[in-house]
């Protein structure tokens, strides 16, 4: 089985973002940037199914500019086996505009499987891999903390509010990961090397016929307010006296 | 070959991330229990940490010397303990086998160093000879197809969990000073062979030194390195060489870390009602820190593309691992001072540091040593 894992470039987590003196969006010149964590796990799962004996290849995608290829260069030396860069350089790519590159993709590559991050934490939207299973037609199961395949059937723990919910699913099929689907591995030195030899081709988005003019339009950014300092208090009565009358929220 | 731009960059940002995700959060851990967690080790040898110096040809990464300080610096960002547990196999402990072994020595240890599967260590320091290291009293005797060997060697790193000892014995008569030593590759655990307990250190702790002392200790003939008697203390001081300049990046990286940790204080501890980075004095402690750490830097890379070049640099990296080790001594002494009281408990990562920094004037090389070396070699050269 060959499984597709997109993989997406933002910024580092470690990073403390900055608004553009503007609002248009956040500041991301020389700002460290670094895989998506969420597409981490997605490219650790498929290692490990491949690892199982499950995968046979594993091809990482990414969309975006010349410098997508180093993400993907840290999928390959993760241990997947070849990548897609959908070359361009379009300031903004909506989710919409990648779900219909990879469904060219998939297409072509007649995958059996695609797992992707459940979100991107950029701009946390949460969409591509819905919008793609809606577009090609296959069965999609969205945060997934566990991932068991056989026979043709994928079966997925998914994390839900109040509980967990077990999905069947046919293959061929569209996952997307939650945090705790796995911890991914660190690139070993030797693999990072080898890496450097393993294929990435190079495709635009213009091959797929994907217009990727933003449909939406930010109005503006703004930092989160400032957290005011918390208190503390010495007994419940006291607690519950200040949130009767000063917070009002009793 | 140098490796690309891009996948040297790779490489370092993924040490960069263990060491910041699984060394620096480990760090009092390794301290109390003075061992490096297993999880952490294995992660080591995953990572390929053990073999980055050694030929790609035998299982290692084969960085060039630039591209190996570039890593030194990332790595001893963390406790120089970790740095420690590697640095033998990348270093001193291999560097022997790869400089002067036979092929065949090279096939059988090189890749079982470069995986971790075993630990190198370099045996050279004796009770009675420490700089004076061309005197050294360890015997080899060849009694047909072996060597047997008597002696006691002193303060030998990670002894305690090695493989392989790279030896030096002395295989002419007492009297005949550096060219009767040779270079022995002793597996452990050999009948013969016997490990002091470990010692009690001022610092470095999870990293482990402790006597290797050698009673009728029988080796094959085939042990001795590249098959030649007599080359052994040549061998040595091509190893150390190159070693230097590994302990010099190895200060540099721990003199970036105080520097950090002492700036994220200063700009948090208040004082008179102001952080204490808005003080001039403390502010002149840290641009004197950051100056000579970045001097320091400057002279190890600097260093290291010489070498790469094919450039002869034994007194280059004397010159590093004398600045170097010196320059750390202060930063981290600066370190103490911007933390205050904070600094001399243990609850802040620089009363250790302070500690560990210490033993970088003293190993691989004196820091009078290095002076020795650097003027003997000026005014050789001056001569002509
Ligand atoms: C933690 C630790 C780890 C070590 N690891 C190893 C190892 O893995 N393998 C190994 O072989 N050794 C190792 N050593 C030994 C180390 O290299 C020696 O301690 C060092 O070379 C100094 O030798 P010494 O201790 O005998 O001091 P000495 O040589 O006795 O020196 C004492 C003092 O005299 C000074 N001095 C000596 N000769 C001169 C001179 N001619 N001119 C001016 N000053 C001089 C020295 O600079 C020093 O200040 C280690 C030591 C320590 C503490």
């Amino acid at each position: 089985m060959k499984v597709l894992v997109p993989v997406k470039r933002v910024v580092d987590a470690n990073v403390k973002v900055r608004v553009k003196a503007d609002g248009s969006g956040v500041e991301l010149a020389n700002v460290k940037m670094a895989m998506n964590p969420f597409c981490e796990i997605a490219v650790e799962e498929a290692i490990r199914l491949k690892e199982k004996g499950i995968a046979e290849e594993i091809v990482a995608i990414s969309v975006g500019s010349a410098q997508a290829g180093e993400t993907i260069r840290t999928a390959l030396a993760m241990g997947a086996d070849r990548g897609i860069l959908v070359k361009t350089d379009a300031p903004v790519i909506e989710p919409l505009a990648v779900a219909k590159i990879l469904k060219g993709i998939v297409e072509a590559e007649q995958p059996g499987l695609v797992i992707l991050g459940k979100q991107a934490i950029d701009d946390d939207a949460s969409q591509t891999g819905q919008m793609l299973s809606a577009l090609i037609g296959w069965p999609q199961a969205t945060f997934a903390s566990k991932i068991e395949i056989a026979e043709g059937k994928a079966t997925i723990t998914r994390e839900i509010d109040g509980g967990l919910q077990t999905l069947r699913l046919s293959l061929p099929a569209i996952v997307t990961t939650d945090l705790r689907l796995n911890e991914p591995r660190y690139a070993s030195l030797p693999n990072i090397m080898k890496a450097k030899k393993k294929p990435i081709d190079e495709k635009t988005p213009e091959e797929f016929g994907v217009d990727l003019t933003p449909r939406l339009e930010i109005v503006t950014t703004a930092e989160p307010p400032q957290r005011q300092a918390g208190m503390r208090v010495d007994t419940v009565a006291e607690l519950v006296d200040k949130l009767k009358n000063e917070a009002g929220v009793l | 070959m140098a490796l690309e731009r891009e996948t040297l960059d790779q490489l370092l940002e993924t040490v960069r991330r263990f060491v910041g995700e699984q060394l620096i959060p480990n760090e009092d851990r390794i301290c109390q229990e003075d061992a490096i967690p297993p999880e952490i080790v294995s992660q080591m040898r995953q990572l390929g940490l053990f073999g980055y110096s050694i030929p790609e040809e035998y299982g290692g990464i084969g960085l060039n010397m630039s591209e190996e300080v570039q890593l030194v610096f990332e790595l001893s960002q963390a406790s120089p303990a970790c740095r420690s547990l590697v640095g033998t196999n990348n270093g001193i402990g291999s560097q022997g086998i790869i400089l002067d072994g036979s092929k065949a020595q090279m096939e059988k240890y090189l890749p079982r160093l470069a995986s971790g599967e075993i630990i190198g260590s370099f045996a050279l320091t004796e009770p009675d000879f420490g700089s004076d290291a061309a005197s050294i009293r360890t015997t080899a005797h060849r009694e047909g197809e072996h060597y047997v060997i008597n002696g006691t060697k002193r303060y030998i790193t990670n002894a305690p969990e090695a493989g392989l000892f790279t030896l030096m014995a002395r295989t002419g008569p007492k009297d005949s000073g550096a060219d009767g030593i040779s270079c022995f590759l002793v597996e452990a655990p050999t009948p013969g062979l016997k490990l002091g307990p470990p010692d009690k250190k001022m610092g470095m702790s999870g990293s482990h030194t402790c006597d290797v002392i050698f009673e009728d200790c029988r080796v094959p003939a085939s042990q001795l390195l590249g098959g030649q008697e007599g080359q052994g203390f040549r061998t040595a001081m091509k190893v150390l060489d190159r070693g230097r300049l590994s302990i010099a990046a190895a200060c540099v990286g721990v003199a970036e870390r105080l520097i950090r940790d002492s700036l994220t204080f200063a700009a948090e501890r208040k004082q008179f009602g102001r952080p204490i980075a808005d003080f001039q004095l403390v502010q002149a402690m840290l641009a004197d820190s950051r100056t000579e750490a970045y001097a320091a830097r400057a002279m190890v890379t600097d260093a290291a593309a010489r070498y790469d070049s094919g450039e002869t640099v034994a007194t280059l990296a004397a010159c590093c691992k004398l600045f170097a080790s010196e320059m750390v001594g202060r930063v981290a002494d600066r370190a103490v001072q911007i933390h205050g009281g904070a600094g001399y408990v243990a609850d802040y990562p620089v009363e250790r540091f302070y500690r560990d920094v210490r033993l970088f004037r003293l190993y691989e090389g004196t820091s009078q040593i290095q002076q020795l070396i650097i003027a003997r070699n000026m005014i050789r050269d001056h001569a002509g």
